[in-house]
């Protein structure tokens, strides 16, 4: 069934036709190709398959053998060639500098942009081509031409003429001479004249060389003419054949021999005389001379013989004396006057110079006259060589193309080469042109046969002059040769190849193809008369000027400029004109430079040539807005960092897009109160500005600066040690896991980087669980108030309707009956959302509320999440139902009632807590208002302490929550980590090993307790690492708060706190966004009235340490805050964890306590980490002296050195201007009135002037006691008062920062929702200053409702 | 009068993903997405997409062929930040994982007309031959924490990369008052006789 061909080796016969003996091509010399390698075997079964399948031959070849090709494997590599020589490398390499062509639109390259194409033309006229050498030149040839060329010289010289002019004007000097001599001039002085003649005389000497070397050259010129020619005809005579139709005739023209003998003579004599004058002018001068010399070898004469006389005459000096025997010989012969004999000697001389230049006396001129009247021999007389020349000569023809500016236009007719090696073209080219010229080239092409042309020559034409027009122009001709090197195999000499006239082969000659182009090139002129040139002002004179500056420098280098010789050199090098205007002050420069002793300029041109770049001026350039626009952007200043799609036009950017920016930059130094309202505050705002933005300036660097981990996301090492997610073997052993289990695990979400979010996408969950302790309604208030006033309070009014209506309205209900009707509005961002009501003072309502979130300015960054300052409030209502009906004979068709809603408490979380911790889970306490009025705990309290003794222990209300962000962020934890590495190489003060054992003890801490917060080093406001022990140091609270309770310590603790409580808390991440962590020193501290948990702690463990407590700085998690820093205190008994911030204190085993994990103690001496298995503060022993539970950083082997403080030695206290606060008070008050009146746009607002009085004396009460014990008194006040109000209200106390939280609380509370017609508000603001302007500010808001 | 003096240009580019040459991988589908500066407006189109998974052509060309259009248009005031694509490929491994198979990105072309781009792809490398060996295994072999990061320049530097295969997109580019707002970006053979740039002079 299937075919399986044989492997064995097919017999030869088989593969080829009956008959034939197999044919081996290259036994028989023919060139078969070599075959490629291939395995018998395959081409045995190639072989068989072919011979089964197709019965055909054809697959074989006359050798029996496939049909191969040859192999096409080269035997080389193809690799380009390597260069070897590292010459021809850099050769390779170098960068050349070509000048950048300063584009400016339609006014260089193009001409008249303006008008019409084609206005200008230049006309090119192409007469003919000669060649004055052609590879088929023959010997003759050659000869002609060189005869040719000499006769061209002849005429030239001839119409020229010079020997005759010099002749004439050597007679006019002379002429001048003579009569300057004769003359007789009184008025002008002998010297002048003497003078003169002299110059006459030596004019004359000049031109008469001149003239004789002109005469000499004529001479040889003819009698080389001659000799070529005869040449040639020994040539002709030669080769028995005339190749050439030269002729020269040697025409005699007769002359007069007397006049001409007369001339001749007189002449002679003229130039006799003249050198005998010169001869003894020459004479004198060297008399003198030799007088000169004669006196001093005298004297030196002397002097030897003086010498001479003390020495014994040696060899030496007696050479001596031969070689100056001269001398006194010379003096000798001098005297004598030789002017007879030299005379004869000039004569002679001179009559030999004549005879050789000059043409004999009577001798007939010959003038010479080349003719091509000569007659060439036909082919059939020419021996075989010469006929394959003269036929080579025809087969050869020749045309020229016309490229302007580097391109091709035209080109002329092809046409045959002649005999005598001319060509007629005849024709003129009209270029109409739009470029200006720069350049004309015609190429000269010859074609051999129908080959292909060759590029024998280029020729350049000059641009003509705007002055030349189209028949003005003289036909011009213009000399090309080429470097071709041709050799022919006839008669023909070649190009570029020696070849000799001489039957010995010596005296070569090489000779390169040449010729002549005879051509004219001019402006042509329009149909009216108006020459087509483009006007004048248009020629590159822009172009040259722009660049000329930039032309020295960049063809001498830079260093040239401050080499002024080199310069000079380039200068002289380069011929520049220095009469040109243009080269004025390089000239200058020059002339200065060589001249002065050196000059050498004291500055440094770093872009010399960035001048050629500018297409602008800088003025100009700063003048435009959007350059402006575009460069503030760029350099991210924050008001322009995001800006969208900068307009194309200046004219479309407002200006009041900078005028904002313009104002922060005037406004730096300048303190502006409106907002801020309190002086003081406003300069620590400014000063935060400041601090802020040149802390941006010095982390700009660093933000641009990129870990790995920023951009590639990779798996951790896997490590087997740690229990981390990353171990090997758990992630192999979840390749085997079920996609599916049965029993999920909890798995974390996949975090999502913030770049590509954009509005909508993020969500805010907020897990509503359950609340503790909730407030309830007081029925008793009621009831205690009824027999004092009106019998319609509001109670009793609704007691007796409603009780058949719902139970929860019954003021007298019965116990254990519902109290109290709460739910919780979340508000994020303005978007509120509530639970529905759940009853009873321990609700329970597990709903998930989701809020939407929305970046600044649409922004994901994580820079721009970390700066959200927004926070989660988390408000805690009582809905209460009002009968409203006012008939009560209506009772049983309708229901009308209204809902109130009672404000109790509130929860607020920032939410950049959120975005770092990614999610909030716990027990948090509601802050309730110290007063709230008609509610009450104590009852509460009473029922559930039987059975809930722990619990009893906390005071207040507490909620459960859960709150998330959905899809999980990822929190810029990384960037900070980084910036704090970064700063870490920035100086720090701190001793090296210092450094370095904190490295180590950090380090260690992350290897065991990854999730454990350990601080050894902070960075401190100006950017420095400082050990964070240098931080802790007894410092001395205000006296005055110490003066409150002399005797007892506790109650100065909670003072201390409550006051360190009340500066304003300001998370440095949201002043720094995104940047870093920075512990200001607690008097920074308090001079910037704002601070985060680490401030707070600092300060507060500071005072504690004065106040002589046993005091640590804890640092751990803590909910909200997430990690933070508390302080721990040892009171005797027991320890206690204080809130910084919200000046509470906690006992170790609270459980509502906020702090949910330790990870290190820091003490002013020492650092220990928590090395316990568990971190929580119930199950941790505090005992720090033991060291299996708590790990210190300085140890025996590392011994605390002693660091000092970097806190100050003193806090200094000022007293706050009371008359200031009670101000600031009236202003807050103000404008909280006017926000609550815009709140309730659709209704009047009306304000009860004596309820706010009441108020307002209560506040301060309220102060003094820190909201405690007063409740009871301030509502029987209250109620005496107002008996006939239903009031419902409560004070809100704060640390004063600015006005805006204060407005947000107020918001936040509602009161200001009742719509009830007749409701009045009351409300009192009471500022409480403490030291150092510490603010506590209470707003006490109230709604009324008159009864009725 | 928009049409009198245009204040925005506009950028259409139409065209496709056209195949790849992955030599040794199969299954791949490609996700586009742009990359374009602060004065870019996408106007019409998408953005961004992902394609279907494409198999090896069974020639000897071997091409991953997905043909998968793109079609947007921005506008923009501004050159500066002229649009990228930024191309990511993804297929199976071994073990069936999505791994990335390349990055790459090239500038949307400037001069109208059609272009063909080919555009080499890279991934980024493991830190160690450990973290190779276990991305391996796992599955989860580095990437980009976002793939348009391979359209700047900045914290590059810190990754190191390995050439990966070829992806060939073909775009169509009209632009539209450009040349209005000053900017020629025409190719220079193709100048009217409006253009800057005149033709040669005519001979006669």
């Amino acid at each position: 069934m299937l075919f399986v061909p044989s492997r064995q080796t097919v017999p030869t016969y088989k593969k080829l036709p009956e008959n034939v003996q197999p044919r081996f091509l290259e036994d028989e010399g023919l060139y078969i190709g070599e075959r490629l390698e291939m395995a018998h075997s395959h081409q045995n079964i190639m072989e068989n398959r072919l011979l089964t399948q197709e019965p055909g031959r054809r697959w074989f070849g006359d050798d029996g053998r496939i049909l191969a090709m040859p192999n096409p494997i080269k035997p080389f590599p193809s690799r380009p060639p390597v260069l070897t020589q590292e010459q021809s490398i850099k050769a390779e390499l170098e960068t050349l500098y070509k000048k950048a062509v300063k584009y400016v639109h339609s006014s260089q390259h193009m001409i008249g942009s303006g008008d019409p194409p084609g206005n200008f033309q230049l006309d090119i006229d192409i007469s003919g081509l000669i060649f004055t050498h052609h590879p088929c030149f023959s010997r003759e040839h050659v000869l002609a031409a060189k005869l040719a060329q000499l006769y061209d010289q002849y005429l030239a010289r001839h119409q020229r003429n010079k020997a005759k002019f010099l002749t004439d004007k050597l007679q006019a000097l002379r002429n001048a001479v003579h009569t300057g001599l004769n003359q007789e001039k009184p008025h002008q002085s002998l010297d002048a004249i003497k003078k003169t003649i002299k110059e006459y005389k030596s004019e004359i000497r000049q031109t008469r060389k001149l003239r004789d070397a002109e005469q000499e050259k004529d001479r040889t010129l003819l009698k080389t003419i001659i000799k070529v020619w005869k040449e040639m005809k020994s040539l002709r005579e030669f080769q028995r054949f005339t190749n050439t139709p030269l002729k020269l005739v040697l025409r005699k023209e007769k002359v007069d021999q007397k006049a001409d003998e007369d001339a001749y003579e007189a002449e002679i004599q003229a130039e006799i005389s003249e050198l005998l004058e010169e001869h003894a002018e020459e004479y004198e001068w060297m008399m003198e001379e030799y007088r000169m010399s004669y006196q001093q070898w005298k004297a030196r004469k002397k002097a030897q013989r003086a010498k001479k006389k003390k020495r014994k005459p040696t060899a030496e000096e007696r050479s001596d004396e031969e070689t100056e025997e001269p001398c006194p010989e010379e003096e000798l012969v001098k005297p004598t006057p030789p002017e007879p004999a030299d005379r004869a000697v000039i004569e002679q001389q001179v009559r030999e110079r004549a005879a050789h230049s000059r043409r004999r006396p009577g001798e007939p001129t010959l003038v010479p006259e080349l003719s091509l009247a000569g007659s060439l021999t036909p082919n059939d007389q020419c021996p075989r060589v010469e006929v394959l020349r003269r036929e080579d000569v025809k087969r050869r023809s020749v045309y020229l193309k016309v490229l302007f500016n580097n391109k091709e236009v035209s080109r002329t007719v092809s046409r045959q080469l002649g005999a005598d090696f001319r060509v007629h073209f005849g024709q003129i080219f009209n270029l109409q042109i739009f470029n200006w010229p720069e350049s004309l080239t015609l190429q000269v092409y010859e074609t051999v046969g129908h080959g292909s042309p060759t590029l024998l020559a280029e020729v350049f034409l000059p641009i003509p002059e705007t002055t030349i027009v189209t028949g003005r122009a003289p036909v011009e001709e213009v000399e090309f040769s080429s470097n071709q090197h041709v050799t022919l195999d006839h008669e023909g000499v070649g190009s570029g190849v020696p070849f000799t006239f001489e039957a010995d082969g010596s005296n070569q000659l090489i000779l390169m193809t040449s010729g002549k182009v005879s051509h004219s090139v001019a402006w042509a002129i329009g149909e009216n008369g108006i020459p087509l040139i483009p006007p004048l002002s248009q020629q590159n004179i822009g172009f040259r000027s722009a660049l000329k500056r930039a032309d020295a420098i960049s063809s001498i280098g830079t260093s040239g400029l401050t080499d002024m010789k080199k310069l000079a050199k380039w200068a002289a090098e380069s011929k520049l004109d220095p009469n040109d205007p243009n080269n004025a002050p390089l000239m200058q420069l020059i002339s200065v430079a060589t001249s002065g002793e050196s000059y050498v300029p004291d500055f440094f041109r770093l872009e010399q040539l960035q001048q050629e770049f500018n297409f602008v001026s800088d003025e100009e350039l700063n003048r435009s807005k959007r350059f402006r626009l575009l460069h503030l952007r760029n350099q991210e200043v924050p008001e322009f960092r995001n800006y969208k799609q900068i307009p194309v036009y200046d004219r479309e950017i407002m200006e009041k897009v900078f005028q904002d920016y313009e104002k922060r930059l005037q406004d730096r130094n300048v303190i502006e109160t409106k907002e801020h309202i309190d002086t003081h505050r406003a300069i620590v705002a400014k000063y935060l500005q400041q601090v802020r933005e040149s802390v941006i300036n010095r982390f700009l660097v660093a933000k641009h600066h990129f870990l790995l981990a920023d951009l590639v996301v990779e798996e951790e090492v896997p490590n087997i040690s740690s229990e981390g997610s990353g171990i090997l073997g758990l992630s192999l052993f979840k390749l085997a896991e079920q996609k599916r289990p049965l029993r999920p695990r909890r798995k974390g979400r996949k975090k999502v980087t913030a770049q590509n979010l954009s509005d909508g996408d993020i969500k805010l969950l907020v897990n509503i669980i359950r609340a503790y302790d909730i407030p309830v309604r007081k029925p008793t208030a009621s009831k205690f108030q009824q027999p004092s006033r009106s019998s319609r309070t509001f109670s009793e009014k609704h007691a007796a309707p409603l009780s058949t209506n719902s139970p929860t309205h019954s003021a007298d209900y019965p116990l254990g009956q519902v109290l109290v009707r709460p739910f919780v509005e979340v508000s994020f961002q303005r978007t509120i959302c509530h639970t529905t009501t759940a009853e009873g003072p321990n609700p329970s309502w597990n709903e998930e509320l989701e809020l939407p979130f929305r970046a600044p300015n649409g922004d994901y960054s994580t820079a721009s999440l970390q700066s959200v300052k927004d926070d989660v409030f988390i408000n805690i209502f009582d809905e209460v139902l009002y009968d409203v009906l006012e008939d009560d004979r209506e009772r049983g068709s309708g229901i009308h009632t209204r809902i109130e809603r009672h404000w109790l408490g509130c929860v607020k979380i920032p939410f950049s807590t959120i975005y770092f911790q990614a999610r909030i889970d716990g027990t948090f306490k509601i802050d309730i208002p110290p007063v709230l009025l008609g509610y009450s705990k104590e009852r509460n309290m009473i029922l559930e302490r039987g059975f809930d003794s722990v619990r009893s222990l906390s005071e207040g209300s507490y909620i459960t929550l859960f709150i998330t962000i959905e899809p999980q962020l990822v929190p810029g934890q990384s960037v900070r980590e980084k910036m704090n590495d970064m700063l870490k190489k920035f100086d720090s003060q701190e001793d090296e090993k210092l450094l370095q054992a904190t490295e180590k003890f950090q380090a260690e801490c992350a290897l065991k307790f990854p999730n454990r917060q350990c601080l050894t080093t902070v960075i401190d406001i100006s950017g420095k690492t400082v050990f964070i022990t240098r931080y802790l140091k007894p410092l001395n609270p205000p006296q005055e708060l110490l003066d409150v309770y002399p005797n007892n310590p506790q109650a100065t603790a909670e003072l201390v706190a409550r006051y360190v409580s009340l500066i304003p808390f300001l998370p440095d991440s949201v002043s720094f966004a995104g940047i870093c962590d920075l512990w200001s020193t607690s008097d920074q501290f308090l001079d910037l009235l704002a601070g985060d948990e680490e401030e707070h702690a600092v300060l507060l463990c500071n005072y504690f340490l004065s106040l002589g407590k046993k005091v640590w700085l804890v640092m751990g998690n803590a909910i909200p805050e997430g990690s933070t820093a508390y302080v721990l205190t040892w009171e005797q008994t027991h320890y206690l964890i204080w809130n910084p911030c919200s000046g509470h204190f906690y006992g170790q085993f609270d459980t509502f306590c906020p702090l949910k994990s330790v990870g290190c103690l820091i003490g002013p001496d020492n650092i220990w980490l928590n090395i316990q298995q568990y971190d929580s503060p119930l199950r941790i022993n505090f005992d720090v002296t033991k060291p299996k539970l708590w790990k210190p950083f300085f140890s025996r082997s590392l011994p605390y050195p002693g660091l000092s403080s970097v806190q100050p030695e003193e806090l200094i206290y000022q007293h706050t201007d009371k008359a200031a606060a009670a101000e600031l008070q009236d202003r807050i008050e103000k404008i909280l009135k006017e926000k609550i009146m815009d709140w309730r746009p659709r209704h009047l607002t009306r304000w009860n002037r004596y309820c706010t009085s009441t108020l307002r004396h209560f506040l301060p009460l309220l102060e003094r006691s820190q909201g405690e014990d007063v409740e009871d008194d301030h509502r029987a006040e209250l109620l005496k008062q107002l008996g006939d109000y239903r009031f419902s209200g409560f004070p809100l106390h704060m640390p004063y920062s600015e006005v805006k939280p204060l407005i947000d609380a107020v918001y936040s509370t509602g009161v200001h929702n009742i719509d009830v017609p007749n409701v009045e508000f009351a409300l009192a603001v009471y500022i409480h200053p403490y030291p150092k302007n510490v603010l506590s500010v209470w707003i006490y808001v109230a709604s009324l409702i008159r009864n009725r | 009068m928009a049409a009198a003096s245009p204040t925005v240009f506009l950028l259409m580019v139409n065209g496709q993903v056209e195949s790849a040459q992955f030599p040794e991988y199969d299954d791949l589908y490609c996700k586009y997405c742009f990359v374009y500066g602060q004065d870019w407006a996408p106007t019409a189109g998408l953005e961004e997409g992902i394609s279907q998974i494409t198999s090896k052509s069974q020639d000897v060309r071997q091409a991953l062929v997905w043909n998968f259009p793109i079609d947007v248009t921005f506008k923009s005031t501004n050159p500066y930040g002229w649009p990228q694509i930024v191309l990511s490929v993804y297929g199976p491994d071994v073990f069936g994982n999505d791994v990335v198979r390349g990055y790459g990105a090239v500038h949307v072309p400037f001069s109208p007309g059609r272009h063909k781009r080919t555009i080499p792809m890279f991934v980024p490398e493991s830190t160690s031959k450990l973290q190779k060996f276990t991305s391996w295994f796992t599955g989860r072999r580095p990437e980009y924490t976002d793939p348009k990061v391979v359209a700047q320049g900045e914290g590059r530097e810190v990754t190191r990369v390995r050439s990966q295969g070829f992806v060939t997109l073909l775009f169509n580019v009209v632009t539209k008052d450009m040349r209005k707002l000053g900017y020629d970006t025409g190719p220079a053979d193709t100048q009217s006789v409006s253009g800057p740039s005149p033709p040669q002079s005519i001979p006669q």
